[in-house]
């Protein structure tokens, strides 16, 4: 098991009662797994990723990884855990529009000066971007972008790779081919993947799949 | 003697040219009067300033005691330059020199002035010699207060002879070179001193014995001669002994002097019949200076060395020199003052 | 982490080198024209300090006679024999070519060996400065100007110019004196000295005080300097402010990502400051050799009017020290930080998912608009209390600055209310968009157009101040100026010879006699005027008692110059104590533009009783202009009167003109620069916004609207902007230029000026700010114009 999150709670304050969203929420995933996290928009899907990827706080509970509870970290904490061990793949792509897709690709490994260990013609081969390298993110499109934004999570070999909606602003056709190639990926590298997606048929691809209804989770 | 220091220093405001000898004493002489082997002094008149000369100056040294027997050393010098021949008041540039030389340190002052205008001058009677608040002043010039001061010290001296002015060189004609450059110059050896010194230590009465010199020309160094080293001394015996030594700038020399017996005769010395060498030498104000010598003198069977009390005794002034008290040892034993300049 | 991360962002410089011209360039013009003033400054600080060094005995307390007189040569010798280490030093003027050499007379023999003049007079030449044909030192500028006195003259060039140095015999000489002016006292003293009170009653002891009164008097003109420099600082910063702050808001989707990739914020802070430093340094560096030229063309200028209006002389050359450029450099930094403070505190702030919103970036300024008028409130509330308090030339110039930001900071909102009083007498759907547009498109702009309002009100404030100065001079030199022909005799003792031979010849001779004095403790003037009816005729009066000029030849009292009355606080019927412990009845205020110290006139007859030492050499003749020409050539055959010493009344006023002229030729080159800064921040901010604003466009583009009639719609809202920017400046520069007559002139030179009015310039403003804006905006407009459909199809596909 490389995550375990315990009895997870979050809700924003307003000026009434405070809105549950996350009401004790508990997951673990294994090395190499692949688990679909389903629900509505608003169901709290994105809000969990956040928080087991360290970008927002919790209010209770614990996850457990690699040893620490990314809940009691500090930021700066948080934010090395992330850039060593964690891959993340956002619904906008979130490329850097300044680089081009051989940086961008190799970004996150170059942080923690790893970037001479991707194999950057084998990566690029398996997303299928080899001729597109020199291009900047605008000229591609998105699927392109996304497989960019693929390669770049899994480009520096991380324990888990957390993808929020990744097929989101894709059609069909195209988010179907992207999310095959980010598990065929993720099952390579041999890294738990934890997946966001509000399309049934997509999750059924997965290992386990668990769903979110109001802030509760379910299998 | 003290001589070429007055004037070098002196004509280091007449003369821009610094490239003849020392402080361009060698300097020319065109439009002044020139030292003349028939003239005989003339008292009081010649304690008086000579202004149709190019340099003059009354120069006092003292070997001084204080009641523990510690030694000091004091100087006192008015230096007369004219700055343009005529021997017009106007012309005239004045300056003082004043030194102290004790165990704590060697203090100094200089003080500079126009002719003409009353800050700096010389009356023959009743004595006065004076730049400034420095005076040396008398009734006559066998009975003197001199005084002087600076931010650091001040001296009040009085000063009693009773012997006659010893004429140096022949007749008073002292001649400086063997190219015949001479001087008028006359001293009085025999003074008695007492008075009071104030150092940043306090006051301190003090006694001993002191020793005038007056000399005055318009040319007193060959071109060749670069400095020289002077000695004032009184032995324990009474007599007295004044000499120097004009160094060439070859590395010869041209060394005169004269013996004075204790009832004031003198006995010049003709060139080479005095002998001096340095046989010692302190580091100081970036320079080598020579500050113990070996004097012989075999016409009088005298061989002596003469240490300085203090060899920091440095006159710092627009012209530096070394001035200060020695002690005698040897076949002749006593004190004296020593001043070496051109280093 | 450290390379990548900052690659990245810089990597965003390269896609968009505009923008970073943009920073550079602000960030450049911004330093140039501070660290050129400040050159400038720091040039003629240099100078009045070495003057000061000489003058001054370079700090040592003197002895001075308080009645003012001449000490005798017989006080110095008794003090020296009470043991005062004192010397002599005689401070006069030499007549010189363009005007007059300050003459110092020393000792060599006593000048205290640690004074500046002890350092630059060697020794060796004692002798050649002693007695009266003793030599004189002086700059080789200056020498130039010292034509009289051939040989005697030695050039030395570590002698600040304009001074002139001789022995104390000489200058006495020279200057008619008979005795010294002061005694320096040396620093060491001896132990024992007689107490001063004993030699010498009449003198007390005081800290040097003369060059001071050259740095007091070109306070007000540095002051202006700097002021200019500042406000350019400011402009400059606008623009930096903005391309900073876009550059921020632009990249937090890079920002966020490199958050969520694990970049820690502190980190990110880091880079981000390094990133400017990097910026900061570059174009700090651009801006001081920017600046270094700047100064080096405009310092011969303010060499000149320093020595026209104050007497001061400063080397026309630039001589700079590491630590002016460290200091430029270090302003563009401390300017970079600024600008940027609050993107980084931001940046900081941020969490690592925020969003994106650079609309929002610029919306968010509307929100600012509020808060800025408070301050703009506060603003004025400070220039209010700073006019009502006074206090001076910085109570002058707190007004000024409170005055100009209040204007400044209420200007964003003053627009949004005329554009939504535009938008409601307009019919259309294109216009009520346009209004629309314009309003929302205001918070973007509003930093350049606050830059440009700046620049354009100073520009008339400092336009009008200029104009104005010119029209009231112009018509007071006319009338000042009665005599047909001004003659200075180089030896007084030719005065009656040439009296006599005038007296057939003339219509009427008036002798310039003058005499130099304290008046109320600060140097002044006094002269005679001998009776003659053509000063009642033209002499300009500002106020007087009845009478006037039969109650003067009567010599019931005397005139003083504006700057005198106004520093002293007299008005006519008042008593004024005059040198010589003696006082008489001021009978008018006459104005005197140009000169900075104070002036009295008496009558010839008393001057001559009352005062020994007055220079006599300075004669005006009235004579019909047919036969002036002839009497010049007459008055050089029979005297030798070179034509320095014949001038006519024209070459007079051209003279003065041309003084005039230089003054303010830098006030003219500052003006035209910080307009210059100011469409630099138009053009960038119009830039800036049009790359955001194909989301607004792309919509009405799809409506019908063609892009060519967008790109015109576009250039004609910077028009408008711009006119309405011009027409709220007009009153504020109008403000500006009463505050500077008014308050600011008043403080810094002792006169007060009449405010005219120049439409035409105005006119000649508004076509060239328009042209500015049109200018800057053009370039976008057609990028609009000819953007191609797919761009603006973009939006929709793109948007999220």
């Amino acid at each position: 098991m490389i995550l375990d999150v315990r009895n997870l709670k979050k809700s924003f304050p307003t000026s009434g009662d405070p809105v549950i969203i996350l009401d004790d929420v508990s997951l673990s995933l294994n090395a190499g797994e692949v688990i679909a996290l389903t629900g509505e928009s608003g169901s709290g899907k994105s809000t969990l990723l956040h928080i087991i990827g360290g970008l927002e706080p919790a209010k209770s509970g614990q996850i457990l990884f690699q040893g620490d509870d990314i809940i009691a970290l500090d930021d700066n904490q948080r934010a090395n855990i992330r850039r060593k061990s964690i891959g993340i793949v956002f619904q906008q792509f979130n490329l850097i529009p300044s680089l081009t897709v051989r940086q961008n690709l190799t970004f996150q490994a170059r942080l923690s000066e790893r970037g001479d260990d991707v194999d950057l013609a084998a990566l690029s081969a398996s997303l299928g971007l080899d001729t597109q390298l020199d291009k900047f993110p605008e000229d591609l499109s998105g699927g392109q972008q996304q497989r960019v934004a693929i390669g770049r999570a899994i480009a520096a070999k991380p324990q888990l790779v957390l993808a929020d909606e990744p097929t989101g602003n894709l059609d069909e056709a195209t988010g179907r081919s992207v999310f095959d190639l980010l598990v065929r990926l993720a099952r390579e590298t041999g890294a738990g993947l934890l997946i966001a997606t509000h399309s049934q048929a997509l999750a059924a691809a997965a290992d386990r799949r668990l769903h979110l209804t109001h802030g509760k989770l379910t299998s | 003697m003290n001589v070429r220091t007055c004037i070098a220093l002196l004509l280091c405001l007449a003369s821009p040219a610094f490239s003849q000898g020392f402080a361009g004493m060698g300097a020319a002489t065109e439009g002044y009067a020139l030292p003349d082997p028939t003239t005989r002094f003339s008292f009081p008149e010649d304690h008086g300033a000579h202004p149709d000369f190019r340099i003059e100056w009354w120069y006092i040294t003292a070997n001084l005691t204080d009641a523990d027997g510690t030694a000091y050393g004091i100087q006192w010098t008015l230096f007369r330059n004219a700055m343009a021949p005529g021997g017009s008041a106007t012309d005239q540039a004045w300056m003082g020199h004043a030194g102290v030389s004790t165990p704590d340190g060697h203090f100094f002052a200089e003080r500079l002035a126009r002719g003409g205008t009353g800050q700096a001058g010389v009356t023959p009677e009743p004595f006065e010699a004076f730049i400034d608040e420095w005076r040396m002043a008398g009734p006559d010039v066998n009975d003197i207060s001199l005084t002087a001061q600076s931010e650091q010290f001040h001296y009040d001296l009085n000063l009693k002879a009773n012997h006659p002015f010893v004429p140096q060189g022949e007749s008073g004609y002292s001649i400086k070179s063997e190219a015949g450059q001479a001087s008028h110059y006359y001293s009085q050896p025999f003074y008695q001193i007492e008075g009071v010194l104030t150092l940043p230590s306090g006051d301190i009465n003090v006694s001993g014995q002191a020793w005038l010199d007056r000399e005055w020309s318009s040319q007193p160094l060959a071109a060749d001669q670069t400095g020289w080293d002077w000695v004032s001394l009184h032995f324990d015996s009474g007599e007295k002994l004044m000499g120097y030594r004009l160094r060439n700038s070859d590395g010869g020399a041209y060394t005169v002097g004269t013996w004075i017996t204790t009832d004031g005769t003198p006995e010049p010395l003709a060139n080479g019949m005095l002998t001096m060498e340095a046989v010692n030498e302190t580091d100081l104000a970036g320079r080598t200076i020579p500050t113990v010598w070996d004097i012989a003198l075999p016409s009088k069977n005298l061989t002596i060395r003469t240490s300085a009390v203090y060899p920091d005794s440095w006159m710092g002034t627009r012209i530096p020199y070394w001035e200060g008290p020695v002690t005698i040892t040897g076949s002749h034993e006593g004190q004296g003052y020593l001043e070496m300049s051109g280093y | 982490m450290t390379g990548p991360v900052l690659s990245a962002l810089l990597s965003h410089w390269r896609r968009r080198p505009f923008q970073l011209l943009t920073l550079i360039l602000g960030l450049s013009l911004a330093t140039a024209l501070w660290s050129g003033v400040q050159a400038i400054n720091a040039e003629a600080r240099k100078s009045y300090d070495e003057a000061a060094d000489i003058l001054g005995g370079g700090g040592l307390s003197e002895l001075v006679r308080q009645d003012g007189a001449a000490i005798s040569q017989d006080t110095f010798v008794a003090l020296r024999r009470g043991g005062w280490q004192v010397s002599p030093v005689v401070d006069g003027w030499l007549p010189a070519k363009n005007g007059r050499v300050r003459l110092l007379g020393i000792d060599p023999f006593t000048m205290p060996r640690e004074t500046a003049t002890g350092a630059i007079v060697a020794p060796a030449t004692f002798p050649d400065m002693m007695g009266q044909q003793g030599v004189i030192f002086a700059h080789s500028t200056t020498a130039a100007r010292l034509t009289s006195f051939g040989d005697r003259l030695r050039e030395i060039e570590n002698l600040t110019p304009g001074l002139a140095i001789a022995d104390i015999t000489a200058a006495m000489a020279l200057t008619r004196m008979d005795g010294f002016s002061r005694l320096l006292i040396s620093s060491d003293q001896p132990l024992r000295r007689t107490p001063l009170n004993e030699i010498a009653p009449q003198l007390s002891q005081s800290t040097p005080d003369a060059a001071e009164d050259l740095g007091r008097l070109t306070d007000s003109f540095h002051l202006n300097l700097t002021a200019f420099g500042l406000l350019s600082f400011a402009v400059g910063l606008f623009i930096v402010n903005g391309a900073v702050g876009l550059a921020f808001e632009q990249r937090r989707p890079v920002f966020r990502t490199l958050r969520a990739l694990g970049v820690p914020a502190r980190r990110l802070v880091i880079l981000l400051t390094v990133e400017l430093l990097i910026f900061a340094l570059i174009a700090g560096a651009f801006g001081v050799l920017l600046g270094y030229l700047i100064a080096a063309t405009l310092l011969p200028d303010v060499a000149a009017t320093l020595r026209g209006l104050y007497g001061a002389s400063v080397e026309g050359t630039l001589t700079l020290s590491p630590m002016w450029w460290l200091s430029g450099l270090a302003i563009a930094c401390i300017g970079t930080a600024a600008a940027s403070a609050s993107g980084l505190i931001r940046v900081a702030r941020m969490p690592p998912l925020a969003p994106a919103r650079p609309r929002a970036w610029a919306m968010a300024n509307l929100a600012a608009m509020r808060w800025q008028l408070g301050l703009a409130a506060a603003c004025l509330g400070a220039a209010i209390l700073a006019l009502i308090i006074g206090g001076g030339l910085v109570g002058g110039f707190i007004l000024l600055g409170g005055f100009l930001l209040a204007a400044a900071l209420a200007l964003p909102s003053m627009l949004a209310v005329l554009v939504a009083a535009m938008s409601l007498v307009t019919r259309g759907p294109i216009a009520e968009w346009f209004w629309a547009d314009t309003r929302q498109q205001l918070p973007g702009l509003s930093l350049a157009l606050m830059a440009l309002l700046l620049a354009l009100a100073t520009n008339i404030g400092v336009g009008t101040m200029v104009e104005s100065f010119r029209v009231t001079f112009t018509g007071w030199l006319d009338q000042r100026l009665v005599s047909d022909l001004y003659i200075t005799v180089d030896d007084e003792a030719d005065a009656p010879a040439l009296l006599a031979f005038l007296d057939e010849r003339a219509d009427a001779i008036l002798p310039i006699w003058y005499v130099d004095g304290d008046v109320l403790g600060a140097p002044a003037q006094i002269f005679g005027v001998s009776d003659h009816p053509i000063y009642e005729e033209n002499w300009p009066l500002l106020a007087s008692l009845p009478d006037t000029w039969n109650r003067i030849a009567a010599g019931d009292g005397a005139l003083i110059n504006e700057q005198l009355a106004r520093r002293e606080g007299l008005a006519p019927g008042d008593a004024l104590p005059l040198p010589g412990a003696w006082s008489t009845t001021i009978i008018g205020v006459y104005s005197d533009y140009g000169n900075p110290i104070g002036q009295v006139v008496l009558p010839l007859d008393t001057l001559v009783a009352r005062y020994d030492n007055i220079d006599r050499s300075d004669f005006g003749i009235l004579i019909s202009e047919d036969r002036a020409e002839a009497l010049k050539t007459d008055l050089s055959q029979s005297f030798g009167l070179s034509d320095d010493n014949l001038v006519d009344q024209s070459a007079l006023k051209a003279f003065s003109m041309s003084i005039f002229e230089r003054t303010f030729a830098v006030t003219g080159a500052l003006n035209v620069l910080t307009l210059a800064v100011a469409g630099v921040a138009i053009l960038t901010s119009l830039l800036t916004l049009a790359s955001m604003r194909l989301p607004q466009l792309a919509p009405v583009w799809a409506l019908g609207l063609t892009r060519q009639t967008l790109g015109r719609i576009e250039l004609m809202r910077a028009l408008i902007l711009a006119a309405l920017t011009f027409i709220l400046a007009l009153p504020v520069g109008l403000g500006l230029a009463w505050v500077l007559l008014a308050v600011i002139n008043v403080e810094a030179f002792g006169w007060r000026l009449p405010l005219h009015i120049f439409p035409g310039d105005w006119l000649w403003l508004a076509g060239l700010s328009l042209a500015a804006a049109g200018l800057a905006s053009l370039w976008p407009a057609r990028q609009l114009a000819k953007r191609p459909p797919a761009d603006l199809i973009k939006v929709f596909t793109h948007e999220r």
